[in-house]
């Protein structure tokens, strides 16, 4: 940026080659799979790469809306992934707010609980919450099941705090003063200032839920259930066999599950690099 | 990895000194002593403490319990004695080959992983930081993959990589046999090459901001003194973006740690015949497909002991000169 030279250097030019290249390895694989969903047969050459007009379909999506019901996977992935982000944002801004600006006991120890589970493995949990939620209160194939174990999400919280610690505390005490509630505080005042950080954590949650493979797959049986990820997924390990162009079917599963996260990154990438700034390396 | 959220604002001891009590209020210094100031932020707090004692804290416990029970399913409701038996599951774990054969496989994940990644994400860091031009476009496509299921990005791989797939017709008769997915050499390196693909994007913006940090001046300084541009990137780069190394390491331990999509679709079930099989994918047939919670418990907290043990080693390793 600061040598505008007339000429690239030609350091500049090896590294827009390398970029290219990089590019090229990172997008070729939703390209292929967009043409390999296309196609009528499937064609694993290198010709095949290109979508040759003679080869292209929409079978496939009708074909694996047959064996999955698509509606009913991303119906089951929506209120998957709707809940979670609803609840994580719920704790996270109440938690959040208490956390940096109310004095109140057991404070530090909240705080260091929240630090502390993000150490906390989900392999560790797996299990127990599998033997807790499904055999002691019956909660497989349900949505509370489903959802109950990403309800809380601690980095939500630790976004919400850093967000409600910026804000200067006189607002809240004046507030205070003229004999205001808490909860009150918290609605009228405090949330309308992290409306920005709302939908940050809000983008930033979806994904989760939204690409979750193990925990919905151990806790549906029934297909009728699964979010589009956990469907998809099987009908890779069994369903395929059968069908006239098994990787057609299931690229064409896949591309329906990647497209509502790719959409939204590339909407909202702004969002994301915030996130990432904020949450992402310091000290 | 959010652990790292600035800290210096956190609400310790310092900051309750900052505001005095009103006058009016002292009456009620009793109930302030054993609620603190604002009382009603225990009430603020409580759904997420609650949540946080009933999804995690007990879970855990109950976790370490079992593996020191003989516990198995029951049906909702029936008791049945689940007798203490010591470290007899953990026994069991570790005398079973299979299990042990799955924290090589971790093993041989991280000593692909972590280097690919290094260099990788760094060399495109250092470009990315390079050009003007096409940049954001260039760090929209780096991170895609991060952003897209597992899955998604799975049945491409499985696609691309079988054995009439693109990479296999590509290079001809460079190509393994058997295919890459179903090869025994081959299997573990490949789900290594998918997750540095997927991951690398988060890496590179890490990279990419720790860059952009290196104050211009070192740079100019170093050109002054005569440095060549490769000194330069050695004395003043390369010790700028030694946190972000430290966290790609972490970060790669703790993924090889939980790979459970990777081995149970890519290489459909840990195959072939074993030879990619990881420790979660061992607590989901255990546990979960062959009903004894208790020993998938005992892999569980060896898994988390072994995490613990290594990444305390690898920050020793790394942050030191």
């Amino acid at each position: 940026m600061s040598d505008m030279q007339p000429k690239p250097p030609r350091h500049r030019i090896l590294s827009m080659t390398l970029l290219m290249l990089g590019a090229l390895v990172f997008l070729f694989p939703f390209y292929y799979m967009v043409v390999g969903a296309l196609q009528t047969k499937r064609d694993p050459s290198l010709s095949g790469a290109i979508p040759w007009p003679s080869n292209l379909t929409l079978n496939n999506f009708l074909d694996i809306n047959g064996a999955i019901n698509l509606g009913r996977s991303l119906l089951n992935s929506g209120i998957f992934t709707g809940a979670v982000v609803v609840f994580t944002i719920f704790f996270g801004v109440l938690a959040g707010y208490a956390l940096a600006t109310l004095h109140f006991r057991g404070r530090g120890l909240l705080f260091a609980v929240v630090l502390l589970l993000q150490a906390v493995p989900f392999q560790l949990l797996m299990v127990p919450l599998y033997v807790l939620l499904v055999r002691d209160f019956g909660l497989g194939d349900s949505y509370v099941g489903m959802i109950l174990p990403f309800a809380i999400n601690s980095v939500a919280v630790l976004i919400f705090r850093q967000f409600f610690l910026q804000v200067p505390q006189e607002m809240f005490d004046a507030a205070r003063i003229d004999g205001a509630g808490e909860f009150r505080i918290l609605w009228s005042i405090a949330v309308p200032l992290v409306r920005p950080a709302i939908l940050t954590a809000a983008l930033v949650t979806f994904i989760g839920p939204w690409n979750e493979f193990l925990w919905p797959f151990l806790i549906t049986k029934k297909q009728g259930m699964q979010p589009l990820a956990v469907a998809v997924a099987n009908f890779t390990q069994t369903g395929a066999g059968f069908h006239a162009n098994p990787m057609g079917s299931i690229l064409a599963g896949s591309t329906v599950l990647a497209v509502p996260a790719v959409v939204l990154f590339i909407v909202f990438q702004r969002h994301f690099a915030e996130t990432h700034s904020s949450t992402g390396v310091k000290g | 990895m959010s652990a790292k959220t600035s800290q210096s604002r956190g609400p310790g001891p310092g900051r309750t000194a900052a505001a005095t009590p009103a006058p009016g209020r002292r009456r009620r210094s009793r109930l302030e002593f054993a609620l603190g100031r604002h009382p009603s932020g225990l009430l603020l707090a409580a759904p997420y403490a609650l949540f946080v004692a009933a999804v995690f804290v007990y879970p855990i416990g109950l976790g370490v319990w079992m593996s020191f029970h003989d516990s198995f399913f029951t049906a909702p409701g029936v008791d049945v004695p689940q007798p203490f038996v010591g470290l007899e599951n953990y026994a069991t774990v570790l005398s079973n080959p299979a299990v042990r054969a799955s924290f090589v496989h971790v093993a041989e994940f991280l000593v692909i992983n972590v280097p690919l990644t290094l260099v990788f994400s760094l060399l495109l860091a250092t470009a990315l930081n390079s050009v003007i031009h096409w940049r954001g476009f260039m760090r929209v496509s780096y991170y895609v993959p991060y952003v897209t299921a597992s899955v998604a990005t799975i049945t491409v791989w499985m696609f691309m990589f079988n054995s009439g797939g693109i990479v296999n017709q590509i290079l001809g008769p460079l190509a393994p046999d058997p295919a890459w997915l179903i090869n025994r050499f081959w299997a573990m390196p490949s789900i290594a090459f998918y997750v540095t693909w997927k991951q690398l994007g988060f890496f590179i913006l890490l990279f990419l901001a720790a860059l952009q940090n290196v104050p211009k001046e070192l740079h100019e300084a170093a050109a002054t003194d005569g440095a060549s541009r490769w000194q330069a990137y050695k004395a003043v780069t390369l010790p700028a973006v030694r946190p972000a190394t430290t966290l790609v390491v972490l970060l790669a331990i703790i993924t090889g740690a939980n790979l459970f999509t990777e081995p149970y679709l890519l290489t459909g079930g840990g195959g072939p015949n074993g030879a990619s099989t990881t420790p979660v994918f061992l607590l989901y047939q255990q546990g979960i497909q062959q009903g004894k919670p208790a020993i998938a418990s005992a892999i569980g907290v060896l898994l988390v002991i072994g995490v613990l043990i290594i990444t305390y080693a690898s920050r020793k390793l790394t942050e030191r000169e």
